[in-house]
């Protein structure tokens, strides 16, 4: 008996939430938002050796089809109020990823007085990526974890209700 | 076509431009510069670009640098000349607290950014500038932060400008 025939007859048992999680993470979609040097490093991981695709992952060129903004790079405080509005017209579910120190905390050029000292004080971050710049294995793990809290999150379930895991908004 | 030594060059500016220019600071052929009076400034820019056996046809570079203990603030122009290949420097020196120099972008107008760059950082106003703009900081950025004196405000539209160390102090 052929795959193909055999598919009419299988059933899957899942949790809605779980359904879309799966869902949600298996195709982000990210903003492309390269600020300085760490957005070379973050062509290097979308390019053919990281390989962002094999994760559902496409670059976007506009906030209003995206789920994901990477910050990668130094942010100016010029650039920090564009990014807010940035942030704002893209649709819920969204995540953000502060890639390298300089959209961690300001890093190298934390005390210019033009540099806006971390990305997580416009907009807030849901993971963090460390390096100067970050290799793109780096941020590939980067990404994997939050593929882990996508997974995580809770929709239908209400927040508030007793023995629930902690989620995102929800809609009573 | 042979460069020609800066001293030269100084002296051809001295016998055209007289009182205007100041003395030869340096006389190697990339570290010689001379101070020129603010109203001469865009005469002596338009005799050096025009003028054969100068022919300055490039603007390498233009900035600023402020001393406040002098209460100055210099406009350095870096002249370079692809024809000849040689190299001046002009500093023109402005009052501190009303900084005003002619500006030069009708001679070279590459020096319409430049210019923009300084008055930005440094507030030095280029009378006749066609389009006298910020280049770099926002538009409602407060002051001049390349100037000594400048003090980084502590919020910008909300967002503050100091981030606590992660290392208590012990």
């Amino acid at each position: 008996m052929s795959l193909i025939n055999s598919a009419p007859e299988m059933a899957l048992t899942t949790t809605v939430d779980d359904f879309l999680n799966w869902t949600r993470k298996s195709s982000v979609w990210y903003m492309m938002f390269g600020l300085a040097c760490c957005a070379i490093e973050m062509m290097q991981t979308g390019g053919p050796r990281s390989d962002l695709d094999r994760f559902g992952m496409a670059p976007r060129a506009t906030p209003r089809v995206s789920d994901l903004i990477i910050v990668s790079g130094t942010l100016t405080l010029k650039m920090a109020l564009r990014t807010k509005v940035l942030y704002d017209q893209m649709p819920d579910p969204k995540y953000v990823v502060s890639m390298g120190s300089c959209a961690n905390c300001g890093g190298l050029f934390q005390l210019a007085y033009s540099v806006c000292d971390g990305v997580d004080k416009v907009i807030p971050v849901d993971v963090y990526v460390p390096g100067c710049p970050p290799r793109p294995e780096a941020l590939t793990e980067g990404l994997v974890k939050l593929q882990e809290k996508i997974q995580q999150e809770r929709w239908i379930v209400r927040k508030d209700a007793p023995g629930t895991a902690t989620g995102a908004s929800v809609t009573s | 076509m042979a460069p020609l030594p800066a001293a030269d060059i100084h002296a051809r500016l001295k016998s055209r431009f007289g009182e205007s220019i100041g003395e030869l600071i340096g006389n190697r052929r990339d570290n010689a510069s001379a101070t020129v009076a603010p109203a001469a400034i865009v005469e002596v820019c338009r005799f050096l670009k025009g003028e054969p056996g100068l022919e300055f046809d490039c603007l390498s570079n233009l900035s600023g640098v402020d001393y406040p203990k002098r209460s100055l603030i210099e406009v350095v122009y870096n002249l370079y000349s692809y024809r000849q290949r040689h190299l001046f420097t002009l500093k023109v020196g402005a009052q501190r607290d009303d900084p005003v120099v002619p500006s030069v972008a009708s001679v070279w107008s590459h020096a319409d950014w430049a210019e923009r760059e300084v008055f930005d950082l440094l507030g030095v106003v280029f009378a006749h500038h066609p389009d006298l703009r910020r280049i770099l900081m926002p538009e409602d950025w407060p002051g001049h932060p390349l100037r000594k004196d400048f003090v980084e405000p502590e919020e910008y539209h909300g967002i503050s400008t100091s981030r606590e160390s992660l290392l208590k102090a012990t």
